[in-house]
């Protein structure tokens, strides 16, 4: 192996973490809400095929990304009024809005199947969405802790009934949360079509969607660790194109696995302290009070 | 005087919150129905009644909690239309909640900022707590306002949820029974804190069903009984006797339970230096040892959390112990699962029914058939006739309404879930009882009824495990009293040294006791 090896191998890391990154930010803004999106992975679709396709049709990668976000918000807003409004089950709504985005983006992403698309432009080593990914954990996290917001939307999280009791409208508040949650979904399946893999493809984003959402929990719902966790499976995965790339005698199927061993095993520990960390009122319906 | 002056003063005069012909039902049920009540700045107003009375209802609809079927709320005199706690508050009237309406993970300050209105679209924690400083420092809470509130004991976080209502506005505060989730030290910090309160010129209200709060802190006491005011009197002058007859009306108040000297038999249970684990940080026990003989009851005090849950847990077997032994009957039963604990003959009395004994979604009847399914036994099904013949005795015994076996349990009230759940397990003589804190929710005369079981239980040969936070109770009660603090026995007293001081100070733990 050549000395280019760990450079390549960070910088891959880097790239594909960067998508999972926007969809792990969404996520925990939605839980931090109260609310667990399973439909993630549906998201992450839309956004992709939507990206794609935009990218393609207006030939500006930047206006591809804009309408991933506003796919994504459109998209998580049905799931919003289905969950919040309707009171729906979350898991069930989320599993459905996976399999509709598989189907949605599968339709979106027809015509534009072996096309030719703008990628997004480097600004230096690395694209615009890699650059911006970090500040804008930093960003979410300040908004989180230190605005009027934030505190309302962690409340709701932990408690709607106290939240509604002191003022505060919890239903408003998780709409808002799952807007962000949306448009940033649809950003990270985006940045996977146009940034990582310049193609789009049924099903490409592969799991990515389910590995984001165990990420929040390795992250403890809190932004500054996602980008560390993001970074982490984002390394696994690239080891594996790496590897391959090297032509390494390692079975691909073997290293296809990675990624979800990892995720598995992180489930395994984070059992023992997620339950301190989660919010309280993570996925149970806020009927209102009396 | 200029005119000013005047009106100044007159409206000093008026009431700072008045309720007029106030009605309010539920269904059928006249909860409320109240010619008149008031409370002046600076004055402390008791109000007390039984459970059922309609004191919460009414210090409800004074706070927009509930909208009345008729009458009118007055602040300083004039009408004020309140048709929630939103609007309450703008009219400066604060209420206390007995499970607080706090969020644990939130810090202190965060909890306060969330509730006011005025909290600025970014926020400095550091200005939210220089605002707060005072404040806090005039309720003597000394925590790190940082903490989550979690892990505040519970007097503080009584104290930081009057500190917020004070911080929004509120002038006049209502207290929903403050003391029941309080130890002795920290309700008499709390009247300390409302004597001080109400020299500043707040109205200050406390529901309470416990005559000696009456004496401890108001200045006037308002009796309630079945949703009307019956009467009202100077706390300091009224008697205990008059008050009681105000409560119950006509009828004889309670007789002190007459406890029957039973010489212990043969050892039920013993521990012998067992510990517990437990996650985050919760208490566990530490190097505990006791003993309990049968005809004995052994009350345990302690400042909720502080292994009383962990202890009761370990005897009945829903928790093992990492070190040490427990013995039941002779047999080490360390191992034993709960339903084996269940078939000796070990009773519980769980201080939330809701969560630990019923099953909410199903009938009464399936509730009680939950807990002893291989008696009743027949064939593939349960012995439904004799069940219910064998509750309905049970629950006579007790002194309790006629049970509503159709009725699902999660549409009791808390008291009668209690009821339900006292019922089942006293049905067949048990052996061994641990109740925690059985008497929460019921109201005097089921009480009295439950101190009566307790007694023949005793006098039957049967060991009883009390966990109490009434010294009182446990006094009245108990034929031996430990503390627990921390995990371990602080503390062990036999009748001649029974006194809510010594006691109460081993509580918290500014006195050791062998």
């Amino acid at each position: 192996m050549s000395a280019a090896f760990p450079i390549a191998l960070a910088s891959a890391a880097i790239l594909s973490g960067t998508s999972l990154l926007y969809a792990t930010l969404g996520e925990l803004i939605g839980e931090r809400a109260g609310i667990v999106n399973l439909g993630l992975e549906g998201l992450m679709l839309i956004g992709a095929s939507t990206g794609f396709a935009g990218a393609a049709v207006t030939a500006n990668p930047y206006l591809g990304v804009a309408a991933a976000a506003l796919a994504g918000v459109a998209a998580n807003g049905l799931f919003s009024y289905v969950v919040i409004t309707r009171h729906a089950n979350q898991l069930a709504a989320g599993l459905s809005l996976t399999f509709f985005g598989l189907g949605a983006s599968a339709l979106i992403g027809r015509p534009f199947v072996g096309a030719i698309v703008p990628g997004l432009p480097h600004l230096g080593a690395f694209d615009l969405l890699v650059w911006l990914a970090a500040p804008l954990a930093i960003v979410l996290s300040g908004l989180l802790y230190r605005t009027r917001w934030g505190l309302t939307l962690r409340a709701v999280g932990e408690s709607p009934a106290a939240a509604f009791a002191a003022g505060r409208r919890p239903d408003r508040v998780q709409y808002e949360a799952l807007a962000v949650a949306g448009a940033l979904g649809g950003i990270s399946g985006a940045h996977l079509s146009l940034a990582v893999a310049l193609t789009w493809d049924e099903g490409m984003t592969a799991g990515r969607g389910f590995i984001a959402i165990a990420l929040v929990i390795f992250a403890g719902w809190n932004p500054l660790w996602a980008v560390i966790g993001a970074l982490v499976f984002g390394g696994a995965e690239s080891l594996q194109l790496q590897f391959q790339a090297r032509g390494v005698d390692v079975s691909p199927f073997l290293m296809n696995m990675v990624p979800y061993l990892l995720t598995l095993l992180v489930l395994t520990f984070s059992g023992l302290r997620g339950r301190s960390a989660a919010p309280a009122g993570l996925g149970r319906s806020f009927f209102g009070v009396e | 005087m200029t005119v000013q002056h005047v009106c100044h003063l007159m409206a000093e005069a008026a009431p700072i919150l008045e309720a007029r012909g106030v009605v309010k039902r539920f269904g059928p049920l006249l909860a409320n129905d109240v010619d008149h009540f008031a409370v002046h700045a600076g004055e402390v107003v008791a109000l007390l009644g039984e459970n059922g009375a309609g004191k919460s209802t009414l210090c409800k609809i004074l706070y927009g909690y509930y909208r009345p079927d008729a009458g009118e709320i007055r602040v300083s005199g004039r009408p004020a239309s309140i048709s929630s706690p939103h609007d309450a508050r703008r009219y400066g009237i604060g209420m206390v909640f007995q499970n607080f309406s706090l969020i644990p993970a939130l810090s202190v300050w965060e909890n306060v900022a969330l509730f006011l209105d005025d909290t600025p679209w970014a926020i400095s924690p550091a200005s939210m707590r220089r605002r707060m400083r005072p404040l806090a420092d005039r309720l003597r809470l000394e925590a790190d306002l940082n903490l989550p509130v979690g892990r505040l004991a519970v007097g503080d976080q009584q104290k930081v949820e009057i500190l917020k209502q004070l911080l929004a506005g509120a002038r006049v505060l209502i207290f929903d029974e403050p003391t029941k989730v309080l130890a002795p030290q920290e309700a008499e910090g709390l009247f300390l804190s409302l004597a001080d309160l109400s020299d500043e010129g707040y109205g200050l209200v406390y529901i309470t069903h416990k005559l000696r709060e009456v004496a401890a802190c108001a200045d006037r006491v308002v009796v309630m009984r079945q949703g009307r005011i019956v009467g009202s009197a100077s706390a300091r002058e009224a008697s205990e006797a008059e008050l009681l007859g105000m409560m119950f009306g006509e009828q004889p108040a309670r007789e002190p339970a007459a406890a029957p000297a039973v010489t212990p038999g043969q050892t039920i249970l013993a521990l012998e230096g067992v510990a517990t684990s437990s996650g985050n940080g919760a208490v566990s026990l530490r190097d505990l040892t006791l003993g309990l003989r049968s005809g004995e009851i052994l009350g345990v005090a302690g400042v909720s959390g502080n292994g009383q849950r962990e202890l009761a847990d370990l005897v009945l077997g829903l928790a093992r112990p990492t070190r040490g032994v427990k013995t039941l009957w002779g047999e080490d039963a360390s191992r034993w699962t709960a339903a084996r604990v269940r078939a000796r003959g070990v009773a519980s009395i769980p201080d939330d029914p809701s969560a630990l004994a019923l099953v909410p979604s199903l009938t009464a009847r399936e509730n009680l058939g939950l807990g002893d399914a291989r008696r009743y036994r027949k064939g593939l099904s349960l012995d439904w006739p004799r069940l219910t013949a064998d509750m309905a005795k049970s629950a006579e015994r007790l002194r309790l309404p006629p049970i509503r076996y159709e009725t699902r349990v999660f549409a009791l009230s808390g008291g009668n879930q209690q009821r339900l759940a006292l019922t089942r397990e006293l049905a067949h003589d048990p052996k061994l009882i641990v109740a925690l804190y059985p008497s929460r929710g019921l109201d005097a005369r089921s009480t009295d009824a439950l101190r009566a079981l307790f007694l023949a239980a005793r006098a039957a040969g049967a060991g009883l495990m009390l966990f109490s936070e009434e010294l009182d109770e446990l006094i009245s009660l108990s034929d031996r009293i430990i503390v627990l603090r921390e995990g371990r026995v602080a503390g062990e007293f036999s009748p001649a040294s029974f006194a809510l001081d010594t006691i109460g100070a081993c509580m918290v733990g500014t006195a050791d006791a062998a």
